[in-house]
C-alpha cells in the first residue's frame, strides 16, 4: 500500500512550506518534497519601476534579512548608474555598508541561533513544544537568553545608524549611501553601557561558542549525524581567498574540496548557473551550470562559506576556523547541524569586522556617493546571512526596470533542504510510517539549519504550526493530524 | 496685535485678525491656527479641489482656502467632527491612488502621509481602487507615477515653462481623469525647475529622476515633528 504523509505549515513569515513524504508499499519512505507553495511576484511588478526604487521596493521581501535585498540591488544598480562592481565606491560609501551588511549578519544570525534553534539543542528534539521555545529558553537559561536578545538588539541598532531604520531603511542608493555615521552613534557603538557596546559583543559571540562547543562535545553523534551527507559548496570569496560577505567573486568547492568554480566575475552568473524548475514547487533548483542539474547543485549559507574561503580575515574567527576544519580533517565540512556551528563562527567575525570599522574615520566624513557612465545592466550579489543571493536588473532608456532576476538564499539551498528532509524522514519513518511530534520538529530541525525563514523551520511560541494529513493509496485522506 | 484696517473674527473661540480679503486658510495661518490644505500652495491661486481644509462658519461646511474671512466670522476649525470628515478624505485620496509608502521616495515628506498620521489613519474603511493610469518615464528629469496623483492641481497652476502649463488635466468625465506631462515642456525644464516640479507635488506622483532616498530616514520633513508643526502662535508676532 502507497500512502502519501503531509506535513503542512500553515502560518508565519516568509515562506509558507509543506512537506510531503511519501511511502513506498513497504511502509519505507520512497521520496520527500518541500513545497514552496507561494508565490511572491515581486521580479514582475519591479518592472516598470524607475531602477532607483528597486533596493527599497524588493527588500519587502523579507523582514528578517531585508538590508540583504537592500544591498544586493543597490550593488547591481552601482553597476548601472556607472559606480562599478562592489569596488567602486567611495570609502565612506563601501565601510557604512559593510557596517551595516556585518550588523545585518550579527543580528540575523542572532536571531537564527538563539531565537530559534538554541531551544532544540537545549530541550532535545523530542522535548515538550511548550518549553521547547525561546521563552523556555528565557525561563531556564537566562543568561543566553539575554544574550541573544542584545546581539540581536545591537545588530539593529548599527543597522539603524547606518539605514535610518532598523528594518526597511534606506541607506543604500545606487552609486552609495546617504548618510554618515554621526559621533555620537559611534561613540555609543564603542564605549556604550554594558551590554551594548561591541567589545561586549566580541565576548557574547566568543562565548556563544564555548557553549556550542560544549554542547557539541557532549552531543557529538546527534550534531554530526543528523542529516549529514556530502555535497559541493558555493559562496563569495575576497579575491585573494578570504572570507568576505559583502563583495568579491563566485567559487565553489566540491565535497572533497576540489574549485568546480573559481574567481567568477558575478555580472557574469548567468553563463555559470542555471535554475531548473520543477512542476511541484515555485521554488527553482539552481545549479552549475558546466556540472549539469544532477551534479552541479550545491549548498550555500554558513556552513558553505567556511568550506570555500580560505582564511577570515579576522584573528579570533579564523582561530575558530582553523579548529572547526579538524573536525573534517580539512576537507568540506557536509554535517547539516554544523550549520550553527559556522554561523557562530560568523557572529564572532561580523562582530570583529564591526569593532574595526566603528574606529574607522571614513564612516564620519567624506564623499558618500559617485557616479559615472551608465549601463542598462547590473548584478548584485552578496552573502546574506542565509547563502549568496542575486539580484540582476536590466533598465531602458527611461531608467524604468525592465528585468529583475533574483535568486535568494533560500532558492540556493532548495536542493541541500530537500535532502536533508529526505534523511530527516527515512531514519524516522522507514518502518515506522507514523508521524509522531519529535519526527514533525526534527524535519523542522534540518530546515532550520538552513533557514528559519519558512513558516515550518520556525517555532511558533509553544505550538508548532504544522498540519498533517494522511492519504491512503488512492489518495484519500485517512487523517489529519493538527499540533 | 490688531492693526487699524485689519477685521476681527474668531476660530474655535479664539479671536483673530485678518486683513480684508483674506481667506479663512491664510488668516488661520497669521494667527498661528492650523487648519490642513492639500491642494494650496501660498502664492497660487486657491483651487478649493481637495476640501481637506473644510471648516464650518454659520453651520455651513466651507473650504478656508477659498473663503475670504468677515468681520465677526465664527469659525470651527479643529472639532472632532471636521477632523473624522478630513480623515475621511484622506481615506479616500489614500484608496483611490497606489500610495505604497513603503517603496515610495516621498515617504516622510509626502503631506497625504504626513496628514494620514496627523489625522491617525489606520486601515481604511474603503475599498481600494487600484488604478491603471500608468506612468510616464519618457521626459529626461521627470518620473510621472499618475496612480500616485490626487489631482490637487497644484503642478497644473505651479508649474510653467515660458508661460505654458506643463501639466494639465486629460481624460476627463471618466475614470481616466488625470494629469498628463506636456514631453516637450518638460523635456525643456531646468534642473531647478524639474525640482520644483517634485517639490510642488505634495505626494509622490512627480518624481525628479535619479536623485530617490538621498535624505536619511531622520531628516525628512515629517520625521520629526507632524505636519502643521510650524505654526506655533507666538504672542510677538506681527501681523
Amino acid at each position: 500500500m502507497s500512502k502519501k504523509i503531509t506535513i503542512e505549515p500553515v502560518t508565519r513569515v516568509e515562506g509558507h512550506g509543506k512537506v510531503t513524504i511519501h511511502l513506498d508499499e513497504n511502509n519505507n519512505v520512497d521520496y520527500t518534497r518541500l513545497h514552496i507553495v507561494e508565490f511572491r511576484g515581486f521580479e514582475r511588478f519591479l518592472q516598470g519601476r524607475p531602477y532607483w526604487e528597486a533596493p527599497v521596493l524588493v527588500q519587502r521581501l523579507c523582514g528578517i534579512c531585508p538590508v540583504s535585498h537592500h544591498l544586493a540591488a543597490a550593488k547591481a544598480l552601482d553597476v548601472i548608474v556607472g559606480a562599478g562592481t562592489g569596488d567602486g565606491l567611495t570609502p565612506t560609501g563601501e565601510k557604512m555598508r559593510r557596517l551595516m551588511h556585518y550588523g545585518q549578519i550579527f543580528q540575523s544570525h542572532s536571531l537564527h541561533f538563539f531565537h530559534l534553534a538554541s531551544p532544540d539543542l537545549l530541550f532535545g528534539v523530542d522535548a515538550d513544544p511548550a518549553i521547547r521555545n525561546i521563552i523556555g529558553v528565557a525561563l531556564q537559561h537566562k543568561d543566553l537568553a539575554v544574550q541573544g536578545v542584545m546581539m540581536r538588539k545591537f545588530g539593529q541598532e548599527i543597522i539603524r545608524a547606518t539605514a535610518g531604520k532598523k528594518i526597511h531603511g534606506t541607506g543604500a542608493i545606487p552609486g552609495g549611501i546617504n548618510k554618515h555615521l554621526s559621533r555620537a552613534e559611534k561613540e555609543s557603538f564603542i564605549n556604550g553601557a554594558d551590554p551594548l557596546n561591541i567589545d561586549k559583543m566580541v565576548e557574547w559571540s566568543q562565548e556563544a561558542l564555548v557553549f556550542f562547543k560544549d554542547y557539541y562535545v557532549k552531543n557529538k553523534s546527534f550534531i554530526d549525524n543528523f542529516a549529514a551527507f556530502p555535497s559541493s559548496h558555493m559562496s563569495l570569496v575576497r579575491k585573494d581567498g578570504a572570507m568576505d560577505l559583502y563583495h568579491g567573486v563566485l567559487r565553489a568547492v566540491d565535497a572533497d574540496g576540489n574549485k568546480i568554480l573559481d574567481d567568477v566575475d558575478y555580472q557574469d552568473y548567468e553563463n555559470y548557473i542555471e535554475e531548473e524548475v520543477r512542476p511541484w514547487t515555485y521554488m527553482k533548483f539552481p545549479y552549475l551550470k558546466h556540472l549539469g542539474a544532477k551534479q552541479g547543485w550545491y549548498r550555500v549559507g554558513p556552513l558553505a562559506r567556511l568550506n570555500t574561503c580560505d582564511f577570515i580575515p579576522t584573528p579570533l574567527a579564523q582561530a575558530e576556523l582553523e579548529e572547526f576544519r579538524t573536525l573534517n580533517n580539512g576537507k568540506p565540512n557536509p554535517h547539516c547541524l554544523h550549520y550553527h556551528y559556522a554561523r557562530l563562527i560568523e557572529i564572532l567575525h561580523a562582530a570583529e569586522v564591526m569593532r574595526d570599522l566603528l574606529h574607522d574615520p571614513d564612516l564620519l566624513e567624506g564623499e558618500r556617493v559617485v557616479k559615472g557612465q551608465k549601463t542598462h545592466r547590473g548584478v548584485g550579489v552578496i552573502e546574506a546571512p542565509r547563502g549568496t543571493l542575486f539580484h540582476h536588473y536590466e533598465i531602458n532608456d527611461h531608467d524604468q526596470v525592465t528585468l529583475a532576476n533574483l535568486i535568494v538564499s533560500t532558492t540556493n539551498n532548495n536542493e541541500p533542504m530537500n535532502r536533508s528532509v529526505n534523511q530527516v524522514a527515512h531514519s524516522w519513518m522507514d518502518g515506522h510510517p507514523e508521524i509522531t511530534e519529535p519526527m514533525m520538529n526534527a524535519v523542522e530541525i534540518a530546515i532550520r539549519a538552513y533557514d528559519p525563514c519558512l513558516s515550518c523551520a520556525t517555532h511558533a511560541l509553544g505550538q508548532m504550526p504544522l498540519e498533517i494529513s494522511l492519504y491512503d493509496a488512492k489518495e484519500n485522506l485517512i487523517d489529519i493530524k493538527r499540533t | 496685535m490688531k492693526k487699524a484696517e485689519q477685521i476681527t473674527f474668531e476660530i474655535d473661540g479664539q479671536t483673530c485678525y485678518a486683513w480684508p480679503g483674506q481667506s479663512i486658510l491664510d488668516a488661520a495661518r497669521d494667527n498661528g491656527i492650523y487648519i490642513p490644505s492639500l491642494c494650496h500652495v501660498e502664492g497660487l491661486k486657491p483651487a478649493g479641489s481637495c476640501r481637506i481644509c473644510n471648516v464650518k462658519v454659520n453651520g455651513r461646511n466651507i473650504t478656508a482656502c477659498t473663503a475670504p474671512v468677515s468681520e465677526g466670522m465664527i469659525v470651527e476649525n479643529d472639532t472632532t467632527k471636521l477632523n473624522e470628515l478630513r480623515k475621511t478624505i484622506i481615506e479616500v485620496l489614500f484608496v483611490s491612488g497606489n500610495h505604497f509608502c513603503p517603496a515610495c521616495e516621498k515617504s516622510g515628506n509626502c503631506e497625504l502621509q504626513a496628514l494620514a498620521y496627523k489625522y491617525q489613519m489606520m486601515a481604511p474603511r474603503f475599498p481600494y481602487e487600484f488604478p491603471d493610469k500608468g506612468v510616464e518615464a519618457r521626459s529626461p528629469l521627470l518620473f510621472h507615477d499618475r496612480n500616485r496623483c490626487i489631482l490637487c492641481k497644484r503642478c497644473v497652476r505651479g508649474i510653467r515653462k515660458d508661460g505654458k502649463a506643463v501639466f494639465a488635466y486629460s481624460g476627463r468625465g471618466g475614470e481616466n481623469l488625470h494629469i498628463e506631462m506636456d514631453l516637450e515642456l518638460a523635456a525643456q525644464l531646468s534642473d531647478e525647475e524639474a525640482q520644483a516640479a517634485m517639490d510642488i507635488c505634495p505626494v509622490g506622483a512627480i518624481i525628479k529622476k535619479e536623485q530617490g532616498y538621498q535624505t536619511p530616514i531622520g531628516a525628512r520633513k515629517y520625521d520629526q515633528v507632524p505636519i502643521g508643526s510650524d505654526l506655533i502662535k507666538s504672542e510677538e508676532q506681527d501681523f
